[in-house]
């Protein structure tokens, strides 16, 4: 493994003890709810170009971490660098020039588009406000040239997000994220929700998106097969701290925390289909 | 790819526009209780064309007489005359001007007020919210007839009081309901989208959440529009409302207890009036609900 020093100097996002906590906010009468510590400290490093798997099981803290990464959950202590620019507590307005470099897809692409928008607003709006095209005319050709890259037709553009399938609802929601060009991408569980095949093309696109754009990604899964087959290096988490990290094929292949074990003993054997990929093409 | 297929199968898709005006017309309720309403606005703005008399020329000679298919019953006067001999019908008539005045202006009125301190409550939470709330709780402790009567006593009485009574008792119920809703709709991950993409949280409130939140709204907007033709007839009948000379169902109503022995049609017929009108009113914000809400629409 590299020295740690090394890493945070070409790693696009280098947080530091990062701990988070949900409630206690006050009220305007001075009542303080008892606040939840979810994450207790968490060192995370993501170099540029590299993919980082972020697992554990249900309720660890892997959204929370991810969102926390992304400046959308307050910080109550650590430091959160992206790209040597701090960003725990940064107001949003200062944030903002930040925003369209770190980009987020979400688990449930049906909750993450808005219903009331089609497809056609939902990517120019970004486009626009951003002033990363002149005018609606511009903003379009980008629009379809991202649609097209990831493989929806022209016409989705005027669906709304209801009308589409959930696989092409999961990519409209990647090519909303890259829409804007941006550094770094958060992917929250973003194909446990897609049938094997869809998974399958899916994980394909974003591969070839990371690989064209050079985007340093975290990705978080439950699913370690699906880490397994994506990441570079990989976070485990268990109940707010990082109990194990590592290089990917380390980690899997000797484990060194109890927890570990048992994540990867919980990983179902995949059973080999050779039809497998040209069933998925043929079917409609 | 294996899901582009399905999209283009289906191309040649209408506007959105004329998306959403097919979806309206399929269902019944919008286009009864459409119907009916478009009528009665058509009936208000044209009242003086199509009322046979003038609503209030007396003539003590036709006094009570009784409408159609009863005895006595005279062809001038459709639905009857009341105890001056005033035609019930053309009374009735100018009687929707007033009603559906009202109900459109309060219950606009109302929805602005309410809908703008709901959304800011809803969304920005905290203090701003602990302030709506507590606004609300203590509005909702006033017994709305008082309130009203309170209004009408401080401006005077007449349409722009019954307006205003309308609209100051009534803004409670939509900040109520559009600040659930603003907070249901500010958990969803599309708002979390859209503040990753760089939005401000006006953009985020106003273009993300607000089209979110407006079917619930339209319906409501237009079951208030029913409550304010019930309201403004209630103090139209204790006389709070309009001067006696301008015609007005409350106003008929009230006259009609009095006679209900000796022209039973001068209380039913604006009473008769009045319940279509409610009705309409809430089948087409029931009917709107079902039909903007995009997921439902298939
Ligand atoms: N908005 C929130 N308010 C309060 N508690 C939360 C909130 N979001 C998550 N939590 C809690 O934080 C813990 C971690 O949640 P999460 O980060 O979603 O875990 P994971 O993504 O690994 O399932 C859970 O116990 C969850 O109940
Ligand atoms: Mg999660």
């Amino acid at each position: 493994m590299s020295d740690p020093l090394t890493i945070s100097e070409q790693a696009l996002i280098d947080a530091r003890g990062v701990v988070v906590a949900y409630g206690g906010q006050r009220s305007a009468f001075g009542r303080a709810k008892p606040e939840k510590r979810v994450l207790h400290g968490v060192d995370v490093v993501i170099g540029r170009g590299q993919t980082v798997g972020i697992v554990g099981e249900s309720g660890s803290g892997k959204t929370t971490l991810g969102r926390a990464l992304l400046g959308l959950v307050p910080v109550a202590d650590g430091s959160i660098r992206f790209d040597r620019h701090e960003i725990v507590g940064l107001k949003e307005d200062a944030l903002r020039p930040l925003r369209k470099r770190m980009q987020m897809i979400f688990q449930d692409p049906m909750s993450s588009l808005n219903p009331r928008h089609d497809i056609r607003h939902i990517l120019i709006a970004p486009l626009l406000l951003h002033g990363l095209a002149r005018d609606r005319r511009e903003a379009e050709v980008q629009v379809r040239a991202v649609l097209d890259r990831v493989g929806l037709p022209a016409s989705a553009l005027e669906r709304y997000p209801h009308e589409l399938s959930g696989g092409q609802r999961q990519r409209v929601g990647i090519a909303r994220a890259v829409v804007l060009a941006p550094d770094f991408v958060l992917a929250d569980e973003i194909v446990s929700g897609l049938d094997v095949s869809t998974q399958a093309q899916v994980l394909q696109l974003l591969g070839e998106l990371k690989r064209d754009m050079n985007l340093s990604m975290a990705f978080i899964s439950h699913d370690l097969s699906v880490v397994r087959a994506v990441c570079d290096r990989v976070y485990v988490l268990s109940g707010g701290r990082v109990v194990e990290q590592g290089a990917c094929e380390q980690v899997f292949a000797s484990p060194h925390h109890d927890y570990t074990k048992v994540l990867i003993d919980a990983i179902p054997l995949p059973v080999i289909d050779p039809q497998w990929l040209g069933r998925g093409q043929r079917s409609t | 790819m294996a899901d582009s297929a399905t999209i283009i199968a289906t191309t040649g898709a209408p506007s959105r526009g004329r998306r959403r005006l097919q979806a309206l017309a399929r269902q019944p309720k919008v286009v009864w209780g459409g119907g009916f309403i478009l009528f009665l606005v058509v009936v208000a703005l044209a009242a003086p064309l199509i009322a046979p008399h003038d609503p209030l020329a007396q003539d003590l000679m036709s006094g009570t007489l009784p409408p159609l298919g009863f005895a006595d019953y005279d062809p001038g006067f459709l639905l009857g005359t009341d105890d001056l001999g005033r035609d019930v019908l053309s009374r009735l008539i100018y009687g929707t001007r007033i009603a559906l005045t009202v109900a459109f202006v309060a219950a606009t009125l109302a929805a602005l007020v309410g809908t703008l301190l709901g959304l800011l409550a809803g969304y920005f939470r905290g203090v701003t919210d602990t302030v709506v709330s507590r606004l609300i709780e203590i509005w909702m402790a006033f017994p709305p007839v008082l309130l009203s009567i309170l209004v009408v006593a401080i401006m005077g009485s007449g349409v722009t009081s019954v307006i205003a009574a309308i609209a100051i008792i009534d803004w409670t119920r939509f900040a109520r309901v559009v600040r659930a809703e603003t907070m249901a709709q500010a958990q969803g991950d599309y708002v979390t989208a859209a503040r990753t993409l760089g939005f401000g949280r006006w953009t985020i409130l106003f273009r993300e959440i607000l089209p979110n939140v407006a079917p619930v709204l339209l319906a409501l907007i237009t079951l208030e529009m029913g409550i304010a033709v019930i309201v403004e007839a209630i103090l139209s009948f204790v006389g709070l409302s309009v001067s006696s000379d301008t015609p007005t169902w409350g106003g008929m109503i009230a006259q009609g207890r009095q006679i209900i022995y000796q022209a039973w049609w001068v209380f039913a017929a604006p009473l008769a009036a009045l319940f279509a009108t409610v009705l309409a009113f809430n089948q087409l914000g029931d009917g709107l609900r079902r039909a903007l809400d995009p997921v439902m629409q298939r």
